[in-house]
């Protein structure tokens, strides 16, 4: 790219859905989606660990598909639906949102969106997966905090709550085993 | 009034090393059915619903207007001299607004007051590859890294420093002009009585040299600092950093600034484990870049960056002998260290006095030599992860009791129970030990692991190992020594029942905020909703030293208890008049004030307040803690001694497979002595968490630096940086053991890093009991364990490591007799120079 360029690049004007949402957004022709959704439209909700597509840290869904943001072009958005973290609660959590509340699924937190977009399309695919299926769905974010284990209970837990299920945590998953 | 008052704190400071613990429960309490309505309790954490709903406002997440965008031009070489800096051609870049190179920051500073080596910038030499030079604010991200391609920097390569054994050489350009000799930073020689007298007594002696390579944090987020410059001389910083504290002084210190004129806000930490520990050159560029330009600026670290600022673990060499009797008592202990430092002090003096300070405190150790080395060396530099200096002898120890028990034919938990260190004791080194929890991690994970019927009976390729270990809950004395309080609250009650409490302390995601929420509504009867937390902002909070060393749970936890009982009290005295009751009968639950004979006679905890604040004006209140002064009193006891230790056990099994190496991790049984837990789920939380990091080192991460290539860092990316993804994590059962710690708030002891420690060693003995081969060394790879069967096959010793540790000139002894030898923690040393009163030298004081 020219110096010149840097100062003012072409800048691609377009419409984009974001959490059922129509919005129109102005951004430079290179940025990522990551950049266009935390740069410019200030949905700092979507992380980055990254920006390489090695941690998954920044997924979103688009089209209802988890895709790493920091590999996609804004503008190859142009008429999908991009879902990000600030769209899954209304009033209430989200099913998903409120066992990792619950579980301290979310410990330092910035890993989490990543996980409870990925883990929402997989849940919306699969309603009643195995644990072997969450760990598969779920391998390419990374979780430094957790050991994984309690976003797998909380990932069964809302599973059974979005089924319809009246579940609670185990009791070994809270204090431990006896 | 408050809970139990038997492991509460009642009195104000703690003082005094003495501890009673003569009304020590013979049964471990649960932590419900004692009258604790919240402590005890699995909680959402105060900050859960904003992190699921991404509503935290991580450092990078904070954007202001006119802000730039800061970029950190970064060294090639691994050692060199800067002949030339040249900035014209970026500064004149369109859109550039300021640049910065080593002379605008002439300070050096560093986090320990004997390590002030660095420089936000190098004014004249760089020490390793990633090292920053200069720096640039620019209007975009963009702009700025294009104008680091224009700064003209002409180097002159020095000789590179690629391993702690090269550095032991003498030379002419020492990496640095301060340490102990050329370029070893740092040299300890510590001994706990006399360790040759020690080991005559013994039946079995074995020696062991181990490795355990270093590894890094990889903390999620990448560090990220944003500056904003009044002109009206404020300066506010808002940073990942698990300590706002010494970043605060740091500022001070290189931008020539009154700490009242800088505000350090310490945002949530995407994770740190750490590797934030430290002030970092970002924090300080983008600090005068906002005073040059008077505009916002931020700077966040690619991935590649953080690779290079990393401060994780030492790789380290150790050395071990142990001498026993048949019984497995240990007679003697002799440790030796060399730790590869990188490029710069950090935490380095302390992460060396911890590789030899806490073999003493699980299993009784009657003579102990510990000496130490640590090396400077022409790469990323070290300092603090998870377990600071901890776990690589702590991996030499478990793995060589492994060894032992095999040798004197003993099982090696019982090897282990028979010989723990009693509760309340004092070690050769001198750490006062408080509640001792580590039996019960034992009896546990054994008997979960189904251990007396599998270990050493499984098939071939199948196996289970054991391992022990043991953290402070905090370090005892402060990284500037003073006499003042390592943790302040400040806790104010509003007319309307909340209660809001402020406190340095810094959420790394540990949950330390709720830890606060927890004591403070469990003394005043509310609930966590009722509590807001203020933390981490030198402007508005009383200092807390900082997220590190496992400290926040007990000390500003402590601080916490004490500001809320002082504004129990207060509000108690004016409630008891107005519901005519004596003062000590009054009882704070459900919200409520009443009498505990008569609870309908009552009222609610606003209307208490308000009753308070009506005679006293605004209710505040303030707590502080101290820790208790060590027994130690010779030099270097400053590293070691904390409150309380952490205690915990651990079985891995392991599955190897005999032709390839292959080794995968099934399960983990743990067991954690955390005192008492505040909050349990969260403490399971931290268990996993340690679990899955040593999992992590003890498999496959390491970070090795290409000695032929410059000492260029090998895998700076998170894709070469194997870390455990979801399909490499195991199984764990998880046991929390509650051993009441008189020091702990509520009895409570660390849980964040001690549970790390116990798994390396428990894979590699693991490993051993599944194939019978030693692989002493992290991390226990295929190909290692694929060699060390080999050299079994050729009908060799069956072992992969290290086999030489190097000779190096140790400085002269300090001297301490343990205190079953009469010592009072001074050192004798210097009446052993003036001559006579100890034999002549044995073999072990050579070097």
């Amino acid at each position: 790219m020219k110096p010149g360029s840097l100062m003012a690049p072409e800048k691609a004007h377009l419409t984009l859905d974001v959490n059922g949402e129509r919005i129109e957004v102005m951004f430079a022709r290179h940025k990522t989606l990551l950049e266009v959704l935390r740069e410019d439209l200030r949905l700092t909700g979507t992380k980055h660990g990254c920006e390489l597509g090695e941690c998954g840290t920044c997924a979103v869904l688009v089209d209802g598909q988890p895709v790493l943001s920091c590999l996609v072009l804004g503008l190859a958005c142009a008429g999908k639906s991009i879902r990000t973290v600030e769209g899954m609660a209304d009033a209430e959590l989200h099913p998903l949102q409120r066992a990792f509340a619950d579980l301290g699924a979310a410990q330092c937190g910035y890993c989490t969106p990543g996980f409870l977009l990925t883990a929402e399309a997989l849940l919306k695919q699969n309603p009643k997966p195995t644990c072997r299926e969450i760990e598969e769905a779920l391998s390419g974010n990374l979780c430094r905090c957790t050991g994984y284990l309690k976003i797998y209970e909380a990932v069964e837990l809302a599973a059974a709550w979005m089924r319809g299920e009246q579940a609670e945590p185990r009791d070994e998953v809270l204090y431990g085993r006896r | 009034m408050a809970g139990d008052e038997r492991y509460g704190r009642t009195d104000g400071q703690t003082g005094g090393s003495s501890i009673s613990l003569s009304d020590r429960p013979t049964v471990h309490p649960s932590n419900r059915g004692e009258g604790l309505r919240v402590v005890g309790q699995p909680l959402r954490k105060v900050d859960a619903v904003s992190k699921v709903i991404g509503a935290t406002k991580f450092a990078d997440d904070l954007m202001l207007p006119r802000m730039l965008y800061c970029k950190l031009l970064r060294s090639p070489h691994p050692h060199a001299t800067i002949l030339r800096v040249d900035t014209s051609r970026a500064a004149a870049l369109a859109g550039v607004k300021a640049v910065l190179t080593g002379r605008d920051l002439p300070i050096p500073f560093g986090i320990l007051p004997v390590s002030q080596d660095e420089h936000a910038l190098a004014p004249d030499r760089v020490r390793f590859i990633g090292d920053p030079v200069a720096a640039i604010a620019a209007i975009t991200e963009e702009i700025a890294t294009e104008a680091l391609d224009l700064i003209d920097v002409e180097y002159e390569p020095l000789p590179a420093v690629t391993s702690p054994i090269a550095a032991l050489e003498d030379t002419d350009t020492p990496i640095h002009d301060y340490g102990d000799r050329g370029n070893l930073h740092k040299l300890i020689n510590l001994e706990f009585g006399d360790v040759g007298e020690g080991f005559a007594r013994a039946d079995h002696i074995r020696e062991d040299i181990l490795f355990y390579e270093g590894s890094t944090h990889l903390a999620m987020e990448q560090h990220a600092a944003l500056a904003e410059w009044s002109p009206g001389g404020k300066l506010t910083l808002w940073s990942s950093t698990q300590t706002p504290h010494y970043v605060h002084r740091a500022l001070a210190q290189v931008l020539e600034l009154p700490p009242s004129r800088i505000r350090v806000i310490a945002t949530p930490n995407g994770g740190g484990f750490g590797g934030k520990s430290d002030p970092f050159s970002h924090e300080i560029v983008v600090a005068k870049l906002a005073m040059k330009t008077g505009r916002p600026v931020k700077c966040t670290l690619t991935r590649e960056e953080v690779f290079y600022c990393h401060r994780g673990r030492h790789p380290t060499l150790i050395w071990t002998r142990t001498g026993v009797t048949k019984d497995g008592r240990i007679t003697a202990m002799h440790v030796r260290t060399l730790l590869d430092g990188g490029g710069y002090g950090s935490y380095g003096v302390a992460s060396t006095y911890y590789t030899g300070a806490l073999q003493t405190v699980t299993y009784q150790i009657e003579r102990y030599k510990f000496q130490g080395a640590r090396a400077f060396t022409n790469k990323a530099p070290c300092g603090p992860k998870r377990g600071h200096g901890t776990p690589q002898p702590r991996f030499a120890l478990e793995v060589q009791m492994d060894k032992l028990a095999h040798d004197i034919g003993l099982d090696p938990a019982e090897l282990r129970l028979r010989h723990l260190v009693p509760p309340g004791s004092v070690t050769a080194n001198y750490l006062q030990i408080g509640s001792m929890g580590l039996g019960a991690c034992i009896d546990k994970v054994t008997a979960g692991a189904d251990w007396k019927e599998r270990y050493g009976k499984l098939p071939l390729g199948r196996g289970i190992g054991l391992a022990c270990s043991s953290y402070i809950s905090g370090a005892g004395l402060p990284i500037y020594w003073n006499n003042m309080p390592h943790s302040g609250v400040q806790l104010r009650c509003d007319r309307g029942g909340g209660v809001t409490v402020l406190c340095g302390s810094t959420d790394i995601g540990q949950g330390s905020d709720s830890i606060l929420a927890h004591i403070v509504a469990e003394v005043l009867g509310l609930t966590l909703e009722d509590i807001a937390v203020v933390t981490a902002d030198t402007d508005l909070t009383p200092v807390d030293l900082g997220s590190y060393a496992s400290r926040v749970t007990l000390m500003s936890g402590n601080a916490a208890l004490q500001a809320a009982e002082r504004a129990r009290d207060i509000i108690a005295r004016h409630a008891a008049a107005k519901l005519d009751v004596p003062t000590e009968r009054v009882v704070f639950a459900d919200r409520r004030v009443f009498d505990a004979s008569d609870p309908e006679n009552g009222m609610p905890f606003a209307d208490a307040v308000q009753t308070a604040e009506a005679v006293e004006g605004t209710i505040g209140t303030v707590g502080s803690y101290t820790p208790p002064m060590s027994p130690g009193r010779y030099r270097g006891h400053g590293v070691g001694p904390s409150p309380a230790y952490s205690y915990s056990a651990a079985v891995v099994e392991v599955e190897v497979d005999p032709e390839t190496g292959i080794i995968t991790v099934p399960r983990i049984w743990i067991a954690h002595d955390v005192g008492r837990c505040i909050n349990p789920v969260t403490v399971m939380g931290q268990v996993e968490g340690s679990v899955y990091m040593g999992l992590g080192e003890a498999l496959m991460e390491e970070m090795p630096h290409r000695s032929n290539v410059k000492n260029a860092h090998k895998n700076p990316s998170m894709l070469e940086y194997k870390s455990p993804t979801t399909l490499e994590m195991c199984d764990v059962v998880t046991y929390l053991i509650e051993d009441p710690d008189p020091n702990g708030p509520f009895g409570a002891k660390e849980v964040g890093q001690g549970p790390l420690l116990p798994v390396p060693p428990a894979v590699a003995n693991a490993v051993y009991d599944a194939v019978g081969v030693r692989v002493d060394e992290v991390p226990v790879t295929p190909e290692k364990i694929l060699r060390a069967l080999k050299d079994k096959a050729r009908g060799k010793e069956g072992r992969y490591g290290p086999m030489s540790f190097p000779d190096i000139h140790w400085p002269a002894p300090t001297v301490v007799p343990p205190p079953w030898e009469g010592g009072d923690g001074r050192a004798v040393t210097d009446i052993r120079h003036q001559g006579g009163r100890r034999k002549v030298s044995h073999p072990e004081r050579q070097h």
